[in-house]
């Protein structure tokens, strides 16, 4: 089935890779990107490829979250953690994101979307919950030309 | 620069991490030569995550009491190790999230039955389906009993007892939970809008990952006292169910976790890593989480009690088995936090005892146990590989001196994840348990390749180190007959 149209500044964020890095118990996901948002997009693709085949996701209906913290790197685990609690409300599982992230006087307000449909265990073929994001191997910078945001999910 | 633990050997299965630095306690750490040295592997490797920095990190923290301990399952966590227990001071000391994690009182439910194994012959793969069909598992699954808000207050406020009220099971089950499957304090009011919602259609269902529903049989008793006390003999047919707290407990955890990041710096706790985030017991954060935490360990006794009751009525329509028939042996968690009584230095002391990947294990005699196991002490339940073994256990009096009566809980994980699913094939699991009799019936396959037997530790060697410690001693060992997973 061909995927519906996305706005284009998803579509380039599209190519920007994440990875996981070994960790015995649980799991660490990195999101890059040329901007710090494209490192929380693929963040979050990362997080919801842990749970389902992302490429058998559509996005079809949209979901929108705004958020702040006062450093960056906690901005990532309320952005993680905000898309992980929602879900259970919405029953939206996103395999697209769009972010914008404002440095305000207190620290950063991020506005943020995501594109994604009802779950379907077998079409998108399920794999497993996540239940946290933690602190444990927080981490986002500015390093070399690339930002990075990563964390350790609780498995 | 290049981290340096200093072990020093005490016996076979016993270590010393030895005070340095900051560390107010020595770390001691319950395992075999082959587990140590993995520990030491990930140091010398540099791995990200090691549980040996972990147990000093932990022995770090403010109002530990006598050491950080680490269990024969040890594996690296967040916050905690796997396998970690840390007992704190009431006044002095802090409560810790990674101490608990975020699947608050996951654990294991035993149900005995009286069947032999001979009973399922020619019906085993019935029962699996049915099994399959009847209790929800896997990411996505819904549950039967829908709660409206107030009805989940309740639940978190009376656990086990709650569901018992609305039909499944029965009293008598009560009786063979960890606290009676209801523990007190539980303000439903310290725990957020979301973590209730959440939990709306997930009650009664078991999770993913590690979690798993095992028909078993006895094969072999080992402490033949202990098990006749606990029902159990040679032959027997038992089932386990291993889950959690589910949503609910996961965004307690969640939403702690922001406040106790808060807590931390504003009561200037030196913590060695963010993952160690806590708050002072008696403070108002510490408070408020405990109370969470007793709300969170109550749905998963709720949730492990529904499951019990799904499970039974698989057995009456499949075996024509009276529901009455399958007692509960025992319900004990894994994560988890209480107020317990020790004796520390010839003295005993009101402790705030974290346990995570780890269970209570009280040895003979503690009034905590059911009055029909109280003479041996209460169950352990070490869940291990789909495809190898579990066992019961109990606790020694040696571990209530030694470990602050704490148990193993599983075979504890020896490859990431990702090197399972690199490793191995969840069709070719499946083919392998099949031929070695055991029927697995899955929601994930990518998820029956992460938790191959193979990605943990071989179970025997924990339970052995666990025995040769001296800290549990065990009583039967379980096969799996049939497995469902999440």
């Amino acid at each position: 089935m061909p995927l519906p149209a996305v706005p284009t500044q998803v579509a380039v964020q599209m190519i920007m890779p994440f990875e996981y890095l070994d960790h015995t118990a649980d799991v660490c996901l990195r999101g890059t990107g040329e901007t710090v948002e494209e490192a929380f997009c693929e963040a979050a693709r990362a997080l919801f490829n842990l749970m389902v085949d992302l490429e058998r996701v559509a996005p079809k209906r949209s979901q929108r979250v705004s958020l702040f913290a006062e450093r960056l790197d906690l901005l990532l685990v309320e952005w993680l953690s905000e898309l992980l609690g929602q879900k259970d409300l919405t029953d939206l599982f996103l395999s697209r994101f769009h972010v914008d992230i404002r440095q305000g006087k207190d620290g950063f307000h991020l506005e943020g979307e995501g594109w994604g449909e009802p779950l379907d265990p077998p079409r998108h073929r399920v794999k497993l919950e996540v239940k946290g994001v933690t602190y444990s191997g927080l981490h986002v910078a500015h390093e070399g030309k690339i930002w990075i945001a990563q964390c350790v999910v609780d498995i | 620069m290049s981290e340096e633990f200093t072990l020093k050997r005490i016996s076979q299965s016993e270590w010393l991490l030895e005070k340095s630095g900051e560390m107010r306690v020595p770390g001691r750490i319950f395992a075999d030569i082959q587990t140590i040295e993995q520990l030491q592997t990930d140091v010398a490797e540099k791995k990200e995550w090691n549980a040996l920095r972990q147990v000093r990190d932990v022995a770090c923290l403010p109002g530990i009491v006598t050491a950080a301990l680490a269990l024969p399952d040890v594996h690296p966590g967040y916050g905690f190790p796997i396998g970690g227990v840390g007992a704190f001071d009431l006044k002095e000391g802090v409560v810790v999230v990674g101490g608990v994690g975020f699947d608050i009182n996951c654990g294991v439910r035993l149900l005995a039955t009286p069947l032999h194994k001979e009973d399922l012959s020619g019906v085993l793969s019935e029962l699996a389906d049915d099994l399959y069909r009847t209790v929800p598992a896997g990411l996505g699954s819904e549950g039967k009993l829908r709660l409206t808000l107030d009805e989940i207050d309740q639940l978190l406020r009376e656990g086990a007892r709650y569901v018992v009220k609305r039909g499944y099971g029965v009293e008598e089950d009560l009786v063979h939970i960890e606290e009676e499957g209801q523990i007190p304090g539980a303000d439903p009011t310290v725990v957020s809008r979301l973590a209730k919602q959440r939990q709306f259609r997930q009650v009664g269902t078991l999770g993913s990952g590690n979690h798993y529903l095992e028909v078993q049989t006895v094969v072999r008793i080992i402490d033949p006292e202990a098990a006749a006390v606990y029902g159990l003999e040679e032959g027997q047919v038992v089932t386990s169910i291993h889950t959690g707290s589910r949503a609910l407990g996961h965004q307690i955890g969640q939403d702690y976790l922001k406040e106790m990041e808060q807590a931390s710096r504003r009561y200037q706790i030196p913590i060695r890593s963010r993952e160690l985030v806590c708050a002072p017991i008696l403070s108002d954060e510490g408070k408020r989480y405990l109370s969470a935490v007793a709300c969170g360990s109550n749905c998963a006794f709720a949730n492990r009690q529904v499951i019990a009751h799904l499970v039974r009525s698989s057995f009456a329509r499949i075996l024509g088995l009276a529901e009455e028939k399958m007692h509960t042996v025992y319900d004990i968690g894994h994560n988890n936090v209480k107020v317990e009584h020790h004796l520390v230095d010839g003295t005993t002391r009101a402790l705030l005892v974290h346990r995570k990947g780890s269970t209570r294990a009280f040895g003979p005699g503690r009034r905590e146990s059911p009055p029909a196991y109280r003479a041996v002490g209460h169950p352990t339940l070490v869940g291990g590989t789909m495809g190898t073994a579990s066992y019961v256990m109990r606790g020694t009096n040696l571990g209530m001196e030694k470990a602050f009566g704490s148990g193993i809980h599983g075979a504890g994980r020896a490859l990431s994840r990702r090197k399972a699913a690199k490793k191995y094939w969840g069709k070719d699991v499946k083919s392998a348990m099949a031929a070695d009799g055991i029927i697995l019936r899955e929601h994930s396959l990518r998820g029956v390749a992460e938790e191959a037997p193979g990605a943990y530790k071989d179970v025997e060697r924990v339970v052995h180190a666990a025995t040769d410690a001296g800290i549990n001693q065990p009583v039967a060992c379980l096969r799996p007959l049939l497995v469902i997973k999440g």
